[in-house]
């Protein structure tokens, strides 16, 4: 085992390793039923060059380039998974993946239940989503809201190298249909990975930062929002426990639950719109658990419910600023 | 079985006729009966890109027999499913299959366990075809725990893994693409087998489906896409939905393959050729020419945008079991008495599997949680009383 553990990109655009990459890599040399399955994944090496050099490794038959048919290579996977294949399906944006909701919702969550068990759909959908720099509405979407309420999957949303080569290949090795969500704005981050095979747990919700007063639940890029708002709520006495949920569905109220029961009070900080979104479910779940201990209404800070805009200005303030989460702390603490 | 009952108590009436061995001989080797024979096709294959399949039909007697208990079998399951919905015994959706059994039967012959099958909604005989029981079939239309799906399923949700039968879909189409990732799954392993992908004429219009087409031409998957033609989508005439309804020509650049769907040696030989074909050359299409008696569901009268003299003409010229019926007749493979026990003895399965259905109890409170997920790897979360979370590589 290599003492030093390697320096990696989450995705770095001239290297060959992206964590997620790795993740892949490793699962398609341990496991010959893992192929992957999306538009330029083979040839063009990703579109976000996840999947850079694994045609050249594995062949076409195993990193297949598929026609613009996302409703038909979707349900393609999840058919190829029913007899025990392991495809890992990519959205080229996760914004794409709504042309595929019916084979998701129906084939993909469903059929394990529907056929008495009899079936099962070790698919992963993964793609690029949230809000980019000023890419436009359809390409900004969270679809982490709408897939939500759909029985039999399971969602996860990686935030760091780390978690997500963990989850990459956690995901890759259930038994159950995954969504994991990346972002499109975080792969180009660098962080030190450990070289020895890890896996993250896929219902496992991470503590980022330790704390007392308030707990800041959040995910995906907005934990960067989160860490530098609380960088400026350290500097002004507080001590926020920050708690990247990961987990989208099932919530890992475990790990959320301790918590709260240590600062009593909860701020929620995602990316989803105010209407129907992970916060809107979470805010539920955590008022109807751990009411007990709660001294503040659970506060929840997320995007506004508009299409996203092109202009710089106004799509800054779609999404929570670490501004925002700092005056919101101060008044959740009052 | 049947037979040696028929065989002890004809032997006796043709005493006088014919020597008792004779008598007892040529009853007991009419359901093993091997001897090949060939059938020609009473209409001609017409196709789309490829050559035509012969109107010469390989057959035998035990064959032929079995499609005619076969399709008696499938005929009354479905019958006594009417009865027992508008006994309110079955809810919901119940999409019925008689008239179109020799699909089912004939598409059997011409493959193996191994070959896959997905088919939509209408289901119940495809199931049986698999291997099926009529118990699965009857406990899992009224939910109950003997069900295929344990009842957690129902009528459009039938699924048989050994026997590689993957169902049985509720949304239109959906069951396309799926079919062509049990092909690419079986190129894949190397499996040297064919995925049929069943869909309907009103299916035929989704464009989910030419997207699978054309992924499966790329790619050179074995898959078949076989139209079941019974030329109405729910209420809406073929003509009035499709521009062109000559289904078997629309895949283009892949071939097709129009085929009498009533005419189970007909379906057999062109199932046999389809998948020669496909393994070699990627996708085709077959469109069987059938017709389903009932409506679209048992919420559907299926006479309002079709006149029972449609129906009634069909069923005089084209029935499925009535050709096997004169086929056998007319070459002297059984009597007609004996056929006519055969449809007794189908009867009396059908009775009693529905009977042991009856029996069998609603799913218990518990399940209906069961089967949402498989339990992961080594990881487990309970939720907000877990008390340990373990990551373990497996």
């Amino acid at each position: 085992m290599q003492l030093q553990p390697k320096l990696i990109a989450l995705q770095l655009l001239h290297l060959r390793n992206p964590a997620l990459g790795e993740g892949l890599e490793e699962e398609m040399e341990r496991d010959p039923r893992v192929c992957v399955m999306g538009e330029d994944v083979g040839h063009y090496g990703g579109s976000y060059k996840v999947t850079k050099g694994l045609a050249t490794k594995f062949g076409d038959l195993r990193v297949l380039d598929t026609p613009i048919a996302e409703n038909s290579f979707t349900g393609m996977g999840i058919g190829a998974a029913m007899t025990g294949l392991r495809p890992v399906v990519e959205g080229m944006n996760m914004g794409f993946l709504l042309l595929a909701f019916n084979q998701i919702s129906n084939n993909c969550g469903m059929l394990h239940y529907t056929s008495g068990g009899q079936f099962t759909i070790p698919i992963v959908i993964r793609g690029p989503g949230g809000v980019g720099r000023q890419l436009g509405a359809e390409h900004s979407q969270r679809l982490e809201s709408y897939f939500q309420s759909i029985p039999g999957i399971q969602m996860v949303a990686c935030s760091t190298p780390y978690n997500a080569k963990g989850l990459m290949k956690a995901a890759i090795r259930s038994e159950n249909p995954v969504i994991l969500f990346e972002h499109v704005l975080l792969y180009n981050l660098k962080e030190r990975i450990p070289d020895e095979d890890y896996i993250c747990n896929l219902e496992e919700a991470e503590l980022v930062r330790p704390g007392e007063d308030i707990t800041i639940l959040t995910y995906s890029r907005m934990r960067y929002h989160v860490m530098q708002a609380a960088k400026t709520l350290v500097n002004k006495g507080y001590d926020p426990e920050v708690i990247d949920i990961r987990s989208l569905k099932p919530f890992d109220l475990y790990t959320i639950g301790n918590s709260v029961k240590k600062t009593h009070r909860v701020l929620i900080v995602e990316e989803c719109m105010r209407t129907g979104g992970i916060g809107a479910s979470l805010t539920a779940a955590i008022t109807e658990n751990f009411h007990d201990y709660l001294d503040a209404p659970v506060m929840c800070l997320s995007s506004q419910d508009v299409p996203t805009p092109y202009a710089g200005t106004l799509e800054e303030w779609t999404v929570v600023q670490p501004a925002q989460i700092v005056t919101a702390v101060e008044q959740l603490c009052q | 079985m049947a037979l040696s009952r028929i065989a002890s108590s004809s032997s006796r009436s043709f005493n006088l006729l014919k020597p008792l061995s004779f008598a007892i001989s040529l009853r007991r080797s009419i359901s093993n009966d091997t001897t090949p024979m060939t059938v020609e096709t009473s209409v001609p294959f017409i196709s789309h890109q490829c050559e035509v399949p012969s109107r010469s039909v390989e057959t035998n007697p035990k064959e032929l027999l079995t499609f005619f208990r076969d399709m008696a079998l499938m005929r009354r399951m479905e019958i006594a499913a009417d009865s027992l919905y508008k006994a309110k015994l079955i809810r919901g959706f119940c999409h019925l299959y008689d008239g179109q059994e020799a699909v089912a039967v004939g598409m059997e012959a011409a493959i193996t366990k191994k070959d896959c099958i997905i088919t939509a909604y209408r289901d119940h005989c495809t199931f049986v075809g698999r291997g099926g029981s009529l118990l699965e079939v009857f406990a899992e239309l009224m939910g109950r725990q003997a069900g295929c799906s344990r009842g957690k399923g129902g009528s459009m949700h039938f699924y048989k893994k050994d026997s590689n039968f993957y169902g049985g879909h509720g949304i239109v189409g959906a069951q396309v693409p799926l079919g062509c990732g049990l092909a690419f799954a079986q190129k894949y392993s190397k499996e040297e087998t064919v995925t049929f992908a069943l869909y309907g004429d009103g299916a035929a219009n989704q464009g989910q489906l030419f997207e699978a087409l054309n992924i499966s031409a790329l790619w050179d998957l074995p898959a078949i896409l076989v139209c079941e033609n019974n030329h109405y989508g729910m209420g809406t005439a073929e003509w009035r939905a499709a521009k062109n309804p000559a289904y078997y020509k629309r895949g283009d650049y892949v071939p097709g393959l129009k085929v009498d769907g009533m005419d189970a040696l007909a379906v057999k030989q062109a199932c046999k050729f389809a998948k020669e074909r496909a393994l070699k050359n990627g996708p085709i299409i077959l469109e069987m020419d059938t017709y389903r008696y009932h409506g679209h569901s048992m919420s559907d009268p299926g006479s309002t945008y079709r006149t029972r003299d449609e129906i009634s003409g069909v069923r005089q010229e084209r029935d499925p079991i009535e050709r096997i019926r004169k086929l056998v007749l007319s070459h002297d493979l059984a009597t007609d008495k004996e056929l006519k026990d055969i449809e007794k003895e189908v009867r009396k399965e059908v009775d009693d599997a529905i009977a042991q259905a009856k029996e069998s109890p609603m799913p218990e409170p518990s399940e209906l949680f069961t089967n949402v997920y498989v339990k992961g790897f080594g990881a487990e979360s309970f939720g907000a009383d877990r008390k340990e979370v373990r990551a373990t590589l497996p």
